[in-house]
């Protein structure tokens, strides 16, 4: 085992991981919000706002899908020695981790059942850059309309459709943070003009 | 005090109950089954809401407490305690300084804002549970968004009644979807759901979390031709002459004398504070 | 002028001064250590240990003693000091077999292989009270004969052997913990295992008895009752094998019920099971009738309606710290609901006395 995968954890793991907390329930709670997240190191490619929300929410409970370029050995065992959560693939994964060409298509990750619509996946969508422009987001958590630009339009639509089933999304960027909720609709910016 | 944690629970256990309140909160109104643990208040105390603040809590936060609208009532002041001790946070008792709030029975009247939470306790979190006690029926009903069954006890209300005979834990639904329990506020605070803040709702003995995001869209079951009537009683306060606030009733001596003040202790500190008076009011007694 | 309640922090700090002074009571009587509760109240120590779920003579003596004497208060303590403890691995299933036992009956054979053996029982003591007691408590030793070191075999395996009895399969899957995650209904036997384990001494009672009178009849044999320790054993995946951690006193209760048989299955026994912690007969004979009970449906026999066939209202209310809670928590104020409610009832009587009015006048 390299020695990244020991170190890269909170240095006080209550303290650090209660802000990171609240800077998820912020932004899943208001799309369009970006959030600063921080503390936590994990090896290339993942960020330091992906490391943080997974050191923060998941544990030997949550089985975990890593997708593409993040599901290498250092990684793999970077999440065996900080969290100890089960790597899984994507029908079983509670938390997913990659960036979108590598977590599309996202049809194969659990959506809920009719009575649990909250046994569905969370997938943290690895990003270049987080920006407020490009689609137009309404629904909860939004007073009029906010806006986030998002890596594909027509998947978050069809997820949006699912409710009360579907999947919750978060994107990161280096420290940068948003949220997208099932329950948000989206719609490309050109066209709602 | 190094004896506990941050905020008393454990880190997997706030991490189990942070899981939760995220999957609420992109279900709003939606009870996500979470494992309570045993706090050391009983159930019924607030042990739900408790579990809720414990994992929100950041070391910068500031808390406010009440139950029945007031600071000063005595479960208020032992779970402001508790989480003095234990987080070491501030708290204050003025509902614009506090980021997080937690409650039971009441929403303080002052508009609560973005950068708030409010944290419910809650008893009963499932709404249909007095029409069916069986959580393994309810949970269908919910499922398939069958809720008939909860109009038609409205409407036989009105029958019998003339009214929906409801003034408190008055049914909501969520966005267009699930009917929720707004745990028992009295029906005055419905409207006020409707806000910028973040609003979770832990039920502790139930093992239930909830929540609804802000600016979600919160209806108070009604009819057509029976909308609901978020009524108080008709009186103004008799401490800050408030005619817009839930008041409560106090018997003020032994031949069954009235006063009516504001529930929310706070609000009505300030009002008076600002100059506002009412009926019973010291400085105008003393002025008589 | 009277107004709501008020000074609430000065009257909690002087209702708990109080308490803790009437928790001691006269000074002039000498205090009761946490030796002496563990030692001469083991009973209730037991008790405590086994509704609180965390096997700790000490600490459940100590509860007792802080609760002054209210067990269901003491088992609250006991759960809310382990819902605190980090969960450092998870043992092995015990081997009850190789218990060394300080009592072991079987009600439903004369005799059995590894012998009945009665024990510190108060089945056959004349329930007079001794006022000897009174004055002095010191006891003769009794006389010991030499341990048995050959493990003792469970009666029901006899049964088994012939195909009297259903049997029942190991499973290597990990039992899910209601401590660690919700309830969820329907629950699977080890789920429910665990629930009436915790479950009231009380409740868990009067559900057994209920079976007995009619109530979801399932006429139930004590196969076989043993007290006694069992080692407690641990994996360290450091080390690649289990070492003993320790010994714990268990009561286990195997029952053997009735079953008519199917046309597709020729007539066989069924069993409940009951495990609880310490010399706790009374809990662990209740717990595998009501065990048996919920097992009606999978077992396909004696559906009924009868509450102890009712897996949602025993899981959901045998819980007595659940219980307490919600039952005493009707005690806080509950002004401002009332309040609303008075306002509605005004309002529909004055509605009501408005209409007689009008209709007197016309």
């Amino acid at each position: 085992m390299d020695m990244q995968s020991l170190s890269g954890g909170f240095t006080n793991p209550p303290q650090d991981s209660s802000r990171a907390f609240r800077a998820a329930l912020e932004t899943l709670a208001r799309p369009g919000t970006i959030h600063d997240i921080s503390g936590a190191k994990a090896p290339a490619p993942v960020s330091e706002a992906a490391a943080t929300l997974i050191l923060t929410l998941c544990d030997p409970e949550t089985p975990i899908y890593l997708a593409g370029a993040h599901d290498t050995q250092d990684i793999r065992d970077w999440v065996a020695f900080h969290i100890g959560a089960p790597i899984v693939g994507p029908e079983r994964a509670m938390f997913a981790l990659g960036i979108w060409e590598a977590l599309s298509p996202i049809t194969a990750f659990p959506i809920g059942t009719p009575e649990y619509p909250d046994r569905s996946t969370t997938v943290i969508v690895e990003m270049e850059a987080l920006r407020q422009d490009g689609m137009r987001l309404s629904g909860p958590g939004i007073k009029d309309s906010a806006l986030l630009a998002l890596p594909d339009l027509a998947p978050f639509q069809m997820n949006a459709g699912l409710f009360p089933l579907g999947l919750d999304f978060y994107f990161t960027a280096g420290t940068r943070l948003a949220g997208l909720p099932r329950t948000t609709r989206v719609s490309d910016l050109m066209e709602a003009n | 005090m190094s004896d506990y944690n941050f905020a008393y629970l454990d880190e997997q256990t706030k991490r189990m109950i942070r899981r939760a309140i995220l999957k609420g909160i992109a279900i709003p109104g939606y009870q996500v089954p979470f494992a309570s643990r045993e706090m050391p208040m009983p159930y019924g105390w607030g042990t739900g809401g408790v579990q809720v603040t414990a994992a929100c809590l950041t070391p910068e936060d500031t808390l406010k407490v009440i139950d029945q609208g007031a600071d000063d009532t005595t479960n208020a002041v032992s779970i402001r305690k508790f989480f003095e001790k234990t987080a070491e946070i501030a708290v204050t008792e003025k509902t614009g300084d506090a980021t997080v709030i937690q409650t039971r029975h009441r929403i303080p009247e002052e508009p609560l804002g973005e950068g708030q939470i409010l944290v419910y306790q809650v008893p009963i979190p499932e709404p249909l549970r007095f029409l069916e006690p069986r959580e393994t029926e309810t949970r269908k009903m919910h499922a398939l968004e069958e809720y008939g069954l909860m109009h038609v006890k409205l409407y036989e209300d009105i029958a019998r009644h003339g009214h929906i005979a409801t003034s408190y834990a008055y049914p909501v639904k969520v966005e267009g979807r699930y009917v929720m329990d707004p745990s028992p506020i009295p029906k005055f605070d419905n409207p006020k759901m409707d806000m910028a803040a973040i609003q979770l709702f832990g039920a502790g003995r139930e093992q239930r979390i909830y929540a609804v995001p802000p600016y979600t869209k919160v209806v108070s079951l009604d009819f057509e031709d029976h909308p609901f009537d978020p009524s108080k009683a008709d009186h103004p306060c008799d401490l800050c002459g408030a005619e817009h606030t839930y008041l409560d009733e106090v018997i003020i001596d032994d031949d069954g004398g009235r006063m009516f003040v504001c529930s929310d202790t706070d609000y009505c500190a300030g009002r008076q504070a600002k100059g506002h008076r009412g009926r019973l009011s010291p400085t105008e007694e003393a002025a008589q | 002028m009277y107004v709501a309640v008020k000074g609430g922090e000065r009257a909690i700090d002087n209702a708990h001064a109080w308490l803790a002074e009437e928790r001691r009571g006269d000074p002039s009587v000498a205090e009761l250590s946490v030796a002496q509760i563990r030692e001469q109240l083991a009973l209730a120590v037991n008790r405590v240990m086994t509704e609180g779920s965390l096997y700790d003579p000490d600490l459940a003596a100590l509860a007792i003693k802080q609760a002054r004497g209210d067990l269901i208060e003491a088992i609250f303590l006991i759960r809310a000091y382990r819902t605190t403890l980090p969960r450092i691995g998870h043992s092995r299933p015990v081997e009850t077999e190789t218990m060394l036992c300080d009592r072991r009956i079987s009600a439903t054979f004369k005799d059995v292989p590894g012998g009945q053996v009665l024990g510190p029982t108060f089945d056959y003591t004349h329930r007079l009270l001794d006022f000897k007691l009174a004055a002095d408590g010191e006891a003769m030793a009794a006389q010991m004969a030499a341990p048995r070191l050959e493990s003792t075999p469970h009666v029901t395996e006899f049964l088994n052997k012939e195909g009297l009895i259903q049997t029942e399969d190991r499973s290597e899957d990990t039992p899910p913990d209601l401590t660690r995650e919700p309830m969820e209904l329907p629950a699977n036997r080890a789920l429910r295992l665990q629930a009436l384990a915790r479950g009231d001494e009380g409740f868990v009672l009067s559900m057994a008895y209920s079976t007995q009178r009619g109530y979801g009849n399932s006429h139930a044999f004590v196969g076989e009752l043993r007290i006694g320790k069992v080692a407690v054993e641990l994996d360290i995946p450091e080390l690649g094998f289990a070492i003993e951690i320790g010994e714990v006193e268990l009561t286990e209760c195997e029952t053997v019920n009735k079953f008519a048989g199917s046309k597709i299955e020729p007539p066989q026994f069924t069993r409940g099971y009951g495990l609880t912690f310490g010399q706790t007969e009374r809990k662990a004979i209740s717990m595998a009738l009501v065990d048996r009970a919920l097992r009606s449906k999978e077992l396909g026999v004696e559906m009924s309606n009868s509450p102890a066939h009712d897996e949602e209202f025993v899981l959901y209310h045998c819980d007595n710290i659940q219980a307490t809670g919600f039952l005493e928590h009707i005690k806080l104020p509950h002004y401002v609901d009332f309040q609303s409610e008075m306002e509605l009832v005004r309002k529909m009587r004055a509605e009501i006395f408005a209409a007689q009015h009008k209709e007197a006048a016309e």
